[in-house]
């Protein structure tokens, strides 16, 4: 295996006194697709916020590229190479589409700068656009985002990561809320940046995972309860103990 | 709906960026700050009186200056008399205790505000929502309150006093400052330098970054944007531009109320600002000449002047939350 991209020792999240997760250690080797997997409260969006640091874990290490993460504050996370969609669209309602993109993409460029004009910086015009096309969006720059139907600003959500260009990209639930047609579209998606990008996939869809995924980690509760590739998940024991009685269209 | 200021620049891309910039709205956007300026040179001969002229002027600048955090990047202070006072203050104790001229104090006034801004921000900003508010309005009492106490430096209840400049020296003019209109002009000249300086800030890359905090702040700070920091700055620029506001107060009115600082001014502030249009250029001056208008009128009819106020104040809220200038800006970019 060659060196890993990102690398979690023994990290572990609590709030108050509940567990939300416990002692996770897992290494990703670039270029890959994992899906992170698990019932509803597994720990898996806790997993994402503290990877792409929403939350400090309280305890164990983040390596990314060999560099110690731990304690990082959250807008440091995206200049260093990890950027996220979340569960729940997060987007700047309000701006254009073309705008939600360019901003996202100023913060490489000018976070503080008070006396030049905006159209300075046209470079960010044409990587806002190119992050636009590559998730299908180009034609609608101009459109206010909120008025997006929700695949799209889901896809917008997805462009704002990319117009970072990212090593790791973190996908929570991209396909939530989706219908069967914005499904397809979102995994024809993932799977052109996965040609050049390091993927992590929260979902719930097994049927779109089983194809994507180079790997699989199962959360139960907190814990890694399994760590495999989709064959060896499939027929893993505790897995579908966990999963029995339940209605994710697994079994 | 804020306008985007980016709409005005150039053309083919920046077109695509915000609100649709129709032909009406993007020529307020490019000529806003002239428009500004030459709506304060007409003032004092379209106002009934010379005093409210100048009244809007300083209360104008004072909204602008609040409009930058509240309207712009979303923080509800209740706090900002402390800005405005703390600028008439200070400028008015350079004068009468240093002795320095009416320009220095005015330095000294509003870097002083900036300070207090820095200390004050410092301290607030980790808070949100209602708790900003509260935080904000109680380090503005401990100023009051200190202002209260220091009487040997601020007159104490009384007030600040005995500084009037009479005459000023302007590039080796010599400037008779009692002509309540030579007065005027000068200190209108300030107030046009900072509304460019809002302008350019809005225009800027910066701006954009606190409209997206404005938007969303999580996502914002998902993009790579310190957003604490970035709230700091716009909190001190926003406190140097109330300063310069309270610094015109004083010069003007050559005594510093200590209302001034008490927290009924912040509470003005912020009525002024939504009765125009947070978010809006052109709102706060609008709100701030509406609200001092009413205030004029309806004083002059009954004592319970504030009570008429307090029903416009509401109707506008419930019924125009985007205040005057910003209902006026949708309807003609939206129709
Ligand atoms: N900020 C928080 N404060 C308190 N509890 C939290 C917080 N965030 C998550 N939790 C709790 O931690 C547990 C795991 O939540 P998490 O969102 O990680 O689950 P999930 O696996 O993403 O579930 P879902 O499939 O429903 O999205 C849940 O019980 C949740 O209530
Ligand atoms: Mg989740």
């Amino acid at each position: 295996m060659t060196t890993p991209l990102l690398s979690v020792e023994n990290i572990g999240r609590s709030f108050g006194g509940f567990v939300a997760l416990a002692d996770i250690s897992a290494s990703f080797a670039p270029r890959q697709v994992t899906a992170i997997i698990g019932p509803n409260g597994a720990g898996k969006s806790t997993f994402f916020n503290v990877l792409s640091g929403v939350l400090p874990p309280s305890t164990g290490a983040i390596r990314f590229k060999g560099k110690d993460l731990t304690g990082l504050r959250q807008h440091k996370f995206v200049h260093l190479g990890i950027a996220r969609s979340y569960q729940i669209t997060n987007i700047f309602p309000e701006l254009s589409v073309h705008e939600n993109v360019r901003v996202a993409a100023q913060a490489f460029v000018a976070r503080y700068d008070v006396f030049s004009n905006r159209t300075r910086y046209g470079a960010l015009d044409e990587k806002a656009n190119a992050a636009l096309a590559a998730v299908g969006l180009h034609a609608k720059g101009h459109r206010t985002a909120k008025a997006l139907a929700h695949g799209e600003q889901r896809a917008l959500e997805i462009a704002i990561a990319l117009v970072a260009d990212p090593e790791l990209l973190l996908l929570d639930e991209p396909t939530a809320g989706m219908g069967p047609e914005e499904t397809k579209d979102m995994v024809a998606l993932i799977e052109r940046l996965a040609a050049e990008r390091t993927i992590l996939l929260v979902e719930h869809k097994m049927k779109m995972i089983l194809g994507l995924s180079d790997r699989i980690l199962v959360l139960h509760h907190g814990r890694l309860i399994a760590d495999g590739t989709p064959q060896s998940i499939q027929t893993d024991k505790e897995v579908r103990r966990v999963y029995l009685g339940q209605n994710d269209g697994y079994a | 709906m804020p306008p985007s200021p980016a709409s005005a620049a150039a053309p083919p891309l920046a077109a695509q960026t915000g609100v649709k910039a129709t032909g009406f709205g993007a020529m307020l956007q490019r000529w806003r700050v002239p428009l500004s300026v030459l709506a304060l040179c007409l003032l004092p001969w379209v106002l009934p009186s010379q005093a409210l002229a100048v009244n809007v002027l300083v209360f104008g600048l004072f909204a602008v200056g609040y409009n930058l955090l509240f309207g712009y990047t979303g923080l509800l202070s209740f706090g900002h008399a402390a800005f405005f006072g703390g600028g008439a203050y200070l400028t008015g104790i350079a004068i009468a205790h240093f002795g320095l001229g009416w320009f220095p104090a005015m330095l000294v006034g509003v870097l002083g505000a900036g300070v207090l801004a820095a200390i004050m921000g410092a301290l607030s900003i980790r808070t949100r929502g209602i708790y900003f508010s509260m935080v904000t309005l109680a380090l503005s009492q401990l100023v009051y309150y200190v202002a209260l106490q220091a009487s040997a430096w601020t007159g104490g209840e009384n007030g600040l006093r005995g500084f009037t400049v009479s005459t000023i020296n302007l590039f080796g003019f010599t400037v008779d400052f009692l002509d309540p209109v030579k007065k005027y002009y000068v200190l209108m000249v300030f107030a046009a330098l900072a509304l460019w300086f809002v302008s350019r800030l809005l225009n800027s890359p910066f701006g954009a970054v606190i409209e997206a905090i404005r938007e969303n702040e999580t996502r914002a700070r998902a993009c790579g944007y310190d957003v604490e920091r970035t709230k700091l700055i716009v909190f001190i620029l926003s406190g140097l531009i109330c300063g310069l506001a309270g610094a015109l107060s004083a010069l003007h009115l050559a005594i510093v109320p200590l209302d001034t600082l008490h927290y009924q001014t912040s509470g003005l502030v912020v009525m002024m600002t939504l009765l125009g249009g947070a978010g809006s250029f052109f709102g706060p001056f609008v709100g701030a000449l509406v609200f001092l208008l009413i205030e004029d009128v309806a004083s002059l009819w009954t004592s319970h002047w504030q009570l008429i106020v307090g029903l416009i104040f509401i109707a506008f809220v419930l019924f125009l939350p985007k205040g005057i200038w910003g209902t006026l800006i949708s309807r003609r970019t939206q129709g």
